[in-house]
């Protein structure tokens, strides 16, 4: 099946006046230790009815394990966690009734088709939608009847998608929808995961791809060692590297080293200070060779950049622009890139 | 739709039965592999006609004593040549003639040697005169029941039963959590318990599929005897099951790999394939560890078929292996609840 199709109209859904009262979800003091290693390092967080809210880190920083203690499959050490009002331990069935899940490498059975498998979940709810509709939901028709083992990957993923659905649920968890998944299987995931925020659904997902983060949440929590480091829309999160765009270069060897001069990487002969007294320059840093600035007025900026490298008679070897995006802030709170680890 | 099929314990079930019918090796394992192996025991220990036995003597009045009987073939040879015979295997038995009578040369570990022994002296003692104290008749019987097909189909019963129980359930949870779906059931609302008994219900239906093909093949082709009540069989088979459900549920209830899961099953399965009496009697195995051998389930499970199909025994003659089954039913079931990891 072609997987360019557009997301499907949303559903209407009854109960979500109800719910929006409070808060959708609220953590305290979230702590959780595996061994020796710290998961959950106290986290407080609160997300509001209606909203698609990302957690989004490098492997490790205790995404998983957060969403997992909201998802009550795993206890937390310490602290609270409220869902709708509610918590795990007092009224266990009854969330598990108002939530969807979706894990990280669920395998459903090879031998049993698309259709058994969302009418398998679909009985578990008191109430939901109908099987044919989550088909519908997440685009399957054509493998109805298709047993899963023959799907591919954003299939599969879809079908996890849809048999979180089939409940019809309040809060939606979503463990890295799209990890593993081709570009286009991704935008295919985004476009149904956009159907279901417009129906008014709390939606939370984990991920370490930063444009997912940015092009699906109302909001984002970035966490690290299992902290959040930064907590806000996507665009206050990249306001707050404090400039819009990332000016990124590196400079060759051959021109700028001279002869009998230590075996150094060539970016130690770039003098900072210089770039940084650049009008519209907020900041410099170098990774492995490549160096960054953050720059707020890009066609001013630019042209002093390349005059300041000449001065230096510095040769660029490599040079280009971006807009300020989710990996910058992360970069810029703990000078590491997200997709490194 | 109708109530039943939205219900979860139907769709759980239904989905078992799904999946162990879209596995082509396990109908091998479950209803085929049983009927080959009955064919094969039953060609392999088909009733011959009583062996004749090779014997020797020294001299050919002993040989033309021994003629007339049928169970034996009497050859006359030279001392050296019938000591060569005997040690070879070629014959059972040396009768030497010496001055003061007979002297028989045999292996008396061997049953057969010491037959042809027998028969060899009664047949000499009567030619040298011997009268019978008694008149004594008799009358053959070759009658249903006592064959070995007979023995054996119990068993291969009990053994299918248990390999049946044990993998159907151990390897389908192993399974189920080593790929996170069972990590993945537990986020939904499912009611446990249903998870399990949906195990219990499908292997209850495949029992009576896969112990009326069995029994229905033994009893049209080897016209194997039920001489117990037909209901009391039924019950004794959906305990054995249910019994080896528990164990299989038991070995599953930690094991995180399929690997991890086959080397339990064997451990568990292994000694009682040997020591319950599948193939031959358990009584073989020496007092000492009788009591062992008498409380595998396996044991229980054979002894008790055995006792219904061919001595048509009823349950209260059978009180002592059921209430093992039933004993293990229950331990291994509460243990197993216990300690079962659902992720």
């Amino acid at each position: 099946m072609t997987e360019t199709q557009t997301a499907p109209p949303p559903t209407p859904r009854p109960s979500q006046d109800q719910a929006a009262r409070g808060p959708s979800l609220v953590l305290r003091g979230l702590r959780k230790t595996f061994a020796d290693v710290v998961a959950v390092d106290g986290l407080d967080l609160e997300v509001s009815c209606g909203e698609c809210f990302g957690l989004l880190g490098p492997n490790g920083a205790g995404k998983t394990t957060t969403i997992e203690i909201c998802e009550g499959l795993t206890d937390p050490d310490a602290g609270q966690v409220q869902l709708l009002g509610l918590d795990w331990r007092n009224s266990a069935s009854q969330l598990r009734q108002l939530t969807g899940v979706q894990l990280q490498e669920t395998q459903f059975p090879d031998k049993l088709t698309v259709e058994e498998t969302l009418r398998l979940f679909r009985s578990f709810f008191h109430r939901g939608i109908p099987v044919e509709e989550s088909i519908r939901t997440a685009q399957l028709e054509e493998k109805r009847n298709a047993r899963v083992g023959t799907l591919s990957g954003g299939q599969k993923q879809r079908l996890a998608m849809a048999c979180a659905l089939v409940g019809d649920p309040e809060l939606l968890f979503l463990d890295e929808p799209t990890t593993g998944l081709d570009p286009q299987a991704r935008r295919h995931l985004w476009d149904l995961v956009d159907a279901l925020k417009q129906d008014g659904r709390t939606i939370i997902l984990t991920t370490h791809y930063m444009e997912e983060a940015e092009r699906l949440c109302d909001r984002v929590a970035i966490m690290d060692h299992g902290r959040i480091i930064a907590l806000g829309t996507p665009q206050q999160l990249i306001a707050s590297v404090g400039a819009e765009h990332i000016v990124e270069f590196a400079v060759s060897a051959q021109e700028s080293a001279g002869p009998g001069s230590a075996p150094g990487p060539a970016h130690g002969f770039v003098d900072a200070d210089l770039l940084l007294k650049i009008p519209g320059v907020q900041s410099h840093r170098v990774d492995a060779g490549l160096h960054q600035l953050s720059v707020s007025v890009l066609h001013t900026a630019v042209p002093r950049i390349f005059a300041a490298l000449a001065a230096q008679h510095l040769h660029l070897s490599e040079f280009r622009t971006h807009s300020a995006s989710l990996e910058d802030v992360f970069v810029g709170l703990t000078g590491r890139n997200l997709r490194d680890e | 739709m109708n109530k039943l099929r939205l219900s979860s314990l139907y769709q759980l079930t239904v989905i078992r039965f799904f999946l162990i019918l879209r596995e082509p090796e396990a109908i091998f394992w479950i209803f085929v592999f049983p009927i080959l192996l009955a064919v094969g025991l039953g060609i392999a220990f088909r009733n011959r006609p009583a062996d004749v036995l090779p014997v020797g003597a020294t001299t050919v009045q002993i040989t033309q004593a021994l003629a007339a009987d049928k169970g034996l073939s009497a050859t006359t040879l030279n001392e050296a040549a019938g000591t060569h015979a005997l040690a070879t295997g070629n014959i059972l038995l040396l009768a030497i003639q010496n001055p003061n009578g007979v002297t028989y040369e045999f292996d008396d570990t061997n049953p057969d040697a010491r037959i042809a022994r027998m028969l060899v002296d009664r047949d000499i003692q009567a030619a040298a005169g011997q009268r019978e104290a008694i008149h004594a008749q008799s009358q053959l019987v070759h009658e249903t029941g006592s064959r070995y097909i007979d023995f054996v189909v119990p068993g291969l019963l009990g053994m299918n039963l248990m390999g049946s129980a044990m993998w159907g359930l151990g390897f389908a949870i192993v399974e189920a959590r080593q790929k996170k779906l069972l990590k993945r059931l537990v986020a939904s609302p499912m009611p446990r318990w249903q998870y399990l008994l949906s195990f219990i219900l499908s292997r209850l239906v495949m029992l009576v599929i896969e112990v009326v093909a069995f029994l229905g093949f033994a009893r049209l082709v080897f016209a194997v005897p039920f001489r117990g009540p037909l209901v009391q069989l039924a019950f004794l088979c959906v305990l054995t099951s249910l019994c080896f459900s528990a164990l299989g549920l038991l070995v599953a209830s930690r094991a995180k790999t399929m690997e991890a899961a086959s080397g339990l099953m064997n451990l568990v399965m292994l000694p009682m394939w040997i020591l319950s009496g599948v193939f031959f009697s358990a009584s073989r195995f020496p007092a000492a560890i009788q009591p062992l051998v008498r409380a595998l389930p396996l044991t229980a499970a054979i002894d008790a078929m055995r006792g219904n199909m061919l001595q048509g025994m009823s349950l209260a003659q059978l009180a002592t292996p059921v209430a093992i089954l039933a004993a293990w039913l229950v331990v291994a079931f509460a243990v197993s609840l216990r300690i079962f990891r659902w992720r």
